[in-house]
């Protein structure tokens, strides 16, 4: 796969012709640099329209890039000490989700998250991030393992959706990812939720309700993957483009819907172009909020975290509007 | 505008009432998805909807599953008034909506309300798949968030009827948070001790199944429902196998141990009767 997506074309066009003019500069000894500097300028220019103004569909294709981050990747770099835990106790073990026990700054927390594959090998093994029910009661295992020790928790969220089988539904589908959103509605510990790649659906939300909400500025969260909503809306899902407008998937659009406690701005181009300066993006707010989450009582984290979810969703009151006038 | 939108005389009926039983013309026949005979309407609602031939159950709207379901003259509803604005802008939703509101007489894909069963208070909701699919938008999530406060102030148990295609897709994410927020609701229920049943009708899939459906103490389904989170469609195209028959049908999951219980709407009433009373017991106390 080529290190660049379709819209950053130009860019990489700009660069590569700068480089070559620089080139013959020292090969040919003739001054180009008059030239040269105009150029610089404007791919300055460039950059800035085409980062400066990303579509939907671009943020969509940074979300599902090959080399984005992953909840390893995170963890790595965030965590010290990190143990990964395995299974539900139930069933298996799901690769699809990694948990685990470890340190962030010398504090002792859970860590949970989507994992998917960067190569086909792992992907399979992995089932491209797309968990079983059992991954989701791996899960709940180590979110009230963390409850009971009162650890706080760190989610990850990465995933197109729950997997969709005939032995995901056999095993209970539906109810492992309604366990987790009431479980987890209770749980007496500061749960901070950070959605770094494609945040899909219920199984993404599976591992969301929390007290805090942060996007990565490229990663997507919706109801509908933007191939489905096209299906569905114009029987044809090659209109996936219109649908990522129309569905309000990209980070800026649900900080504007009210439902995010922040944005959590990317390198530029994306966050594998500096995996270490994301991280640390992300250690600033993992560290803010982790102190303030940790300072509430358990009551109050529990009943502000109900509050947060009541709050979601707008609705007209036809009663009010005939005592109006 | 909205007065004219939504005037009293298109409010939802106050149901149950017989009313609701004879919106259809009688004399009018149907057509029957599991034996393909022929019936007469009126003879069908008599039967509450189920084929005297096969035994097949017909969906049912909001009104006339309060009408099988409560004490006669016992429920009264709540919340009626909320309805359902356009967070994304999204194309014809709120024409659609309106649409809907007509059709079903209902202001959204939910009734809630209080009610007696066998004698029993009880806090229910009945959703109604004529409407938007069923589907779980801000409106529904409100009303059952409320139905649920409801139960937990007033102590009674609650029972939601689920028939529903899932999340709704023209709110986008603010729908997908109806489940967080509904689970939620749940949660404060159970943490009171209080009882919750949940009956799975046809269908009950996706962001629905996949929240508040799945979570009663006591979870209950009609025959054949189809019941799942996945579309079967979708798994087809994912893995490439061949499904059985009853794939996600009620009698699926009872196999597969995801359902307490599938019960035929004939025998619905007197068993949620039977849950009620030997719950009951510790309320009176
Ligand atoms: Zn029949």
């Amino acid at each position: 796969m080529a290190d660049h997506l379709p819209f950053e074309k130009p860019v990489i066009e700009l660069r590569e012709k700068i480089k070559e003019l620089r080139s013959f500069t020292e090969d040919k000894d003739i001054d180009l640099s008059g030239e040269i500097e105009k150029l610089e300028s404007r791919l300055a220019q460039l950059e800035e329209d085409i980062y400066g103004n990303m579509k939907p569909w671009d943020r969509v294709q940074l979300a599902r890039h090959t080399e984005r981050p992953t909840t390893q990747d995170y963890i790595q770099l965030l965590i010290t000490d990190f143990l990964e835990l395995h299974g539900d106790r139930l069933y298996g073990d799901d690769a699809a989700i990694i948990g685990g026990i470890g340190f962030f700054e010398g504090n002792p927390v859970t860590v949970i998250g989507h994992q998917r594959g960067r190569d086909t090998k792992e992907n399979l093994r992995r089932n491209f991030g797309m968990p079983h029910p059992e991954g989701y009661r791996k899960a709940l295992r180590l979110m009230k393992q963390a409850d009971k020790f009162k650890r706080p928790i760190v989610c990850f969220i990465d995933t197109k959706g729950a997997y969709p089988g005939k032995a995901a539904e056999e095993r209970g589908q539906s109810e492992a990812i309604a366990r987790n959103l009431i479980e987890m509605a209770g749980l007496r510990v500061p749960v901070l939720c950070i959605v770094i790649g494609e945040g899909g659906s219920g199984g993404a939300l599976a591992l969301g309700i929390g007290d805090r909400l942060y996007m990565l500025e490229n990663s997507t969260y919706s109801v509908i993957s933007p191939e489905g909503a096209a299906a569905l809306l114009w029987k044809d899902s090659g209109e996936a483009q219109r649908a990522a407008e129309t569905m309000k998937i990209t980070a800026p659009d649900l900080e504007k819907l009210g439902i995010l406690d922040g944005v959590i701005p990317e390198v530029r181009g994306g966050a594998h172009r500096d995996v270490q300066q994301q991280a640390d993006a992300i250690r600033e707010v993992l560290r803010r909020e982790l102190k303030e989450l940790s300072s509430k009582d358990p009551e109050v984290l529990v009943s502000e975290r109900a509050e947060k979810f009541n709050q979601i969703g707008s609705y007209a009151d036809v009663t009010d509007a005939n005592t109006e006038e | 505008m909205l007065r004219d939108l939504f005037s009293k005389k298109k409010r939802p009926e106050k149901i149950p009432s017989e009313k609701a039983k004879q919106e259809v013309p009688e004399g009018l026949m149907s057509k029957c998805p599991g034996c393909k005979k022929i019936s007469y309407i009126k003879e069908l609602r008599k039967n509450d909807m189920v084929c005297e031939h096969c035994g097949y159950h017909h969906r049912l709207s909001a009104g006339e599953r309060l009408y099988c379901t409560v004490d006669e003259g016992t429920f009264t509803e709540m919340d009626a008034q909320l309805i359902a604005e356009d967070p994304l802008g999204f194309p014809e939703y709120k024409e659609k909506s309106a649409k809907d509101r007509e059709k079903t007489n209902l202001n959204e894909a939910i009734v809630t309300g209080r009610a007696e069963i066998e004698g029993v208070p009880v806090v229910i909701g009945v959703m109604d798949a004529g409407f938007r699919m069923g589907s779980m938008g801000a409106v529904v999530g409100e009303k059952i968030r409320r139905a649920a406060d409801t139960a937990v102030n007033e102590r009674r148990p609650l029972l939601l009827f689920a028939a529903s295609g899932g999340a709704r897709m023209q709110e986008g994410v603010i729908s997908l948070m109806q489940m967080g927020k509904t689970s939620a609701a749940l949660r404060r229920l159970h943490e009171e001790g209080l009882l919750f049943i949940s009956i799975m009708t046809h269908p009950t899939t996706g962001g629905v199944s996949a929240s508040f459906a799945s979570l009663g103490d006591v979870n209950l389904a009609e025959p054949g429902a189809l019941i799942g989170f996945a579309g079967r469609r979708i798994i087809e195209q994912t893995v490439r196998e061949k499904l059985p028959d009853d794939f996600q049908t009620a009698e699926f999951l009872m196999d597969h141990g995801q359902l307490d219980r599938v019960v035929h709407r004939h025998d619905l009433k007197s068993q949620i009767g039977t849950i009620l009373a030997v719950h009951a017991r510790g309320e009176e106390e």
